[in-house]
């Protein structure tokens, strides 16, 4: 393959205590475009998106072995600092989570926390995160609004922006669009698309025509398993698994 | 077979429910409503009544109370307050109404508020001024005697500002002598002594004007006297200065009365008191009270929090963490004058103690830190109230959505970021909440400030004028024991009761207006929260 790839993930096995949350999971995740990880509740996507940040450090008890490595740097080396990661690595997720703050604030806090902006470039740096995640049409004039006043759907594309405005290279989205009305999961899984050109995108969904609609790979994972992983018209039309098409044709989960 | 559906249905629980809840309502109802009557009427003016009676005496006062004789079944006596204590030695008599003979309301009949002995009841005699004489006969006299008590009271306050100033030209020399004394070698002894003799010097060169000046005011104030007769035919004589307020009480229309009733609330919540308490205001207790609970809150809030946040962020749950839990809980079980005997023991006598040994150990054997103050007061009730701003900011930390610290933490944000640009402002409701117990609880507590540096009379606030501004060692009043010393340990209890009274208010209002205050700014904050990230 001559692909760039950005996440390359070898014999990735997940625990909370004891319990093996994901089984020797091995797959390249490619520079561009947009991954997806699709299968039944519970069979360990979260966990392994969470993994590709560092996210699941703070649960007890969590434990990872295996390697993972992002543009071929381990990054559960101990030499690995999970805070530079997660600058590069951005998330959002199932359900929108702004700050108690302003539209601006929220945006304004990666920056305001690694860089040293000045007013103009910071108001800069906002708007460019605001158009890219396609709200700043619809706030430009309200920026010291409470992020609370705005539609479950606009706080969603809030969040985009809030992870956009650190300029990461890769964005993780756990069910992004899970609580949204179908309007506003269209644009989001528009949004979706647009940043996969530039981005490393990784997304984890319930709904298989999502999956079908954003994604250029799918990965389905099954009790913790990776049980087939390739380019999404192919896993979804001639699933090399028996179990990929029983899933993919809607007969379980 | 018995039905009894209305059992089942949970219909009597809810009527004992809502019982129970009428009767807590009533009784907070009934104490605020008890409490704000007596104290409302506490400072209405009252009729002064003329009582001619059987022996021949005549006696004029404001009837107090009225009740049946023990001594006589089935009839009725009077307890009238006379004032007159220099006259009479006493402010209260008790008169039989069958020993009534006469009764009326003499419009000529005058109130007279003085700084010292209370007051007198009695009729107009004249003022006497190097003017000359105004006649109690006179149109003018009113006027006169207003204009007179306006002049005076202009005289004590030029008094004490020049007794101030010269105590300020004196505290150095105190200082020195005390340095002097305990010097620990020669040389310094020799420099404290050199001092010393410049201090006396700068206070010899500057103190004349100022005592000139003092004995010119004391002079001036003692040139206008007040000449009163009493229905008795004694003669009241007083310095225009040493009289508060002097009134024809019967005579005053309904918008005099309403303002002499203002001006006399405004004396009781910004004078000092006077005669044992007993009367003028409460100025200082309150200041006490206000500047206790703010500085105990100071101490609070960030020992609970960091405890708080130590416990639900950082502790890993074990042995230890339980053991802090649990000592927390009984903490908060403790009986409060426990904390004023270790308040006395650990920051009065072994802090102050040190402080005093290390930092002034010049003034020693006289305390500065080594006694009770406002400083360790406010820390014992810190002490006391730390269980629950702990437990309440707890409660706030874990109401912290998951996400809301995922959010922070998936853009870059250390720990300790997150805590503090998310966690906490987050959790500021709960805080608050434990605030304002802790305020509650803080504003009403008495016991432990016994030990710990209240007193009936403190000679000066901790807080004013000279450097440094405010003094954390001195003694403070509190209306609390303001209430407890006005209450029961004056000399005069039956003409201190309104001052009870109306201090519990004052208290009452005090406690409700922080509350009220710290709700208002946590449902604020709430608003602030509520829609964002659920
Ligand atoms: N914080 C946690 N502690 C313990 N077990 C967890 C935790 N998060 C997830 N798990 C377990 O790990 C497995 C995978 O969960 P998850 O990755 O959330 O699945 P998915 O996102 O595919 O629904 C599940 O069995 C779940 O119960
Ligand atoms: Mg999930």
């Amino acid at each position: 393959m001559s692909e760039e790839v950005r996440f390359r993930l070898q014999q990735v096995s997940c625990f909370y205590g004891g319990t093996r949350a994901l089984h020797e999971v091995t797959m390249d995740i490619p520079a561009r475009g947009v991954t997806a990880f699709i299968g039944p509740s519970g069979c360990g996507k979260s966990t392994l998106l969470r993994s590709l940040n560092r996210m699941n450090d703070v649960v007890p008890g969590f434990a990872l072995t295996g390697r993972v490595l992002l543009d071929g740097q381990d990054i559960y080396s101990s030499r690995a600092d999970p805070v530079a990661l997660r600058r590069r690595v951005g998330m959002v997720f199932q359900r929108s989570n702004p700050f108690p703050s302003s539209i601006f604030d929220n945006v304004a806090y990666g920056p305001r926390l690694h860089e040293r902006l000045s007013p103009a470039q910071l108001a800069l740096r906002v708007e460019e995160a605001l158009r890219a995640a396609a709200l700043w049409d619809e706030v430009k004039d309200r920026l010291n609004l409470q992020a609370s006043m705005l539609s479950g759907g606009q706080q969603q594309r809030l969040c985009i922006a809030r992870a956009l405005a650190v300029r990461p290279e890769a964005l993780l989205f756990d069910e992004p669009a899970s609580a949204l009305d179908p309007l506003s999961t269209a644009r989001v899984e528009e949004l979706v698309l647009e940043l996969g050109r530039s981005l490393t995108v990784v997304i984890v969904t319930h709904n298989l025509q999502q999956a079908t609609r954003v994604a250029d790979r799918t990965a389905f994972f099954l009790l913790g398993r990776l049980v087939e992983y390739g380019p999404t018209v192919e896993l979804f039309t001639t699933p090399k698994d028996s179990q990929t098409e029983a899933y993919v044709s809607g007969r379980f989960g | 077979m018995m039905h009894t559906p209305w059992l089942k249905e949970g219909v009597a629980a809810r009527w004992l429910a809502a019982a129970a809840l009428l009767i807590s309502l009533a009784m907070v109802v009934g104490l605020v409503a008890v409490v704000s009557a007596v104290a409302g009427k506490a400072f209405w003016p009252r009729p002064l009544v003329q009582l001619h009676l059987a022996d021949g005496r005549v006696l004029l006062g404001e009837v107090w109370t009225r009740e049946a004789d023990p001594n006589h079944p089935g009839h009725e006596r009077w307890r009238l307050k006379t004032g007159n204590r220099d006259l009479e030695g006493q402010d209260f008599v008790w008169v039989p109404k069958a020993a009534v003979v006469a009764r009326e309301v003499p419009s000529a009949a005058w109130l007279v508020e003085r700084r010292e002995y209370g007051n007198f009841y009695g009729f107009a005699g004249e003022l006497r001024s190097p003017e000359g004489i105004v006649r109690g006969t006179d149109e003018r006299f009113s006027d006169a005697v207003a204009r007179a008590i306006r002049r005076g009271r202009e005289l004590v306050e030029e008094e004490r500002h020049v007794l101030d100033r010269l105590a300020a030209l004196h505290a150095p020399v105190v200082k020195y002598e005390a340095r002097a004394k305990g010097a620990k070698n020669e040389r310094r002894r020799q420099r404290a002594l050199a001092a010393l003799e410049r201090a006396r010097q700068h206070e010899e060169e500057n103190a004349a004007p100022l005592l000139a000046r003092l004995a010119e005011v004391r002079h001036q104030a003692e040139e206008v006297t007040l000449v009163m007769n009493a229905a008795g035919g004694q003669v009241m004589t007083v310095p225009a200065a040493g009289v508060v307020r002097a009134v024809p009480i019967n005579a005053l229309g309904l918008g005099a009365r309403v303002e002499l009733y203002l001006s006399r609330w405004w004396e009781f919540l910004s004078a000092e008191p006077r005669e044992a308490n007993t009367e003028g205001g409460i100025f200082p207790a309150l200041f006490g009270t206000a500047l206790l609970v703010f500085l105990m809150t100071f101490a609070v809030v960030p020992l609970g929090v960091i405890t708080a946040v130590y416990l639900n962020e950082y502790a890993s749950g074990g042995v230890f963490t339980r053991a802090v839990r649990l000592a927390l809980a009984n903490l908060a079980g403790v009986p409060s004058i426990v904390f004023g005997a270790f308040g006395l023991a650990f920051f009065v006598y072994g802090v102050g103690g040190t402080i005093d040994r290390l930092l002034f150990a010049d003034s020693l054997p006289t305390p500065t830190f080594g006694t009770g103050g406002i400083l360790w007061a406010s820390l014992t009730l810190a002490l006391l109230t730390v269980p629950v701003v702990v437990v309440a900011t707890e409660e706030g930390l874990q109401s912290v959505p998951d996400a809301t610290r995922d959010g922070a933490r998936a853009l870059g944000a250390t720990r300790w970021q997150t805590l503090r640009h998310v966690v906490l402002p987050y959790a500021a409701p709960g805080v608050l909440t434990g605030t304002i117990l802790a305020v509650a609880r803080a504003a009403g507590e008495v016991a432990p400030l016994m030990l710990t540096g209240v007193v009936k009379l403190a000679p000066a606030l901790p807080l004013d004028g000279t450097p440094p501004y405010l003094h954390l060692e001195r003694k403070f009043m509190h209306l609390g024991f303001h209430i407890y010393d006005v209450g029961f340990q004056s000399p005069n209890v039956e003409a201190a009761k309104p001052m009870v009274y109306a201090t519990t208010l004052v208290l009452l209002a005090l406690v409700v207006v922080l509350n009220v205050v710290a709700v208002a700014l946590r449902a604020r904050l709430r608003r602030r929260l509520s829609r964002s990230a659920v």
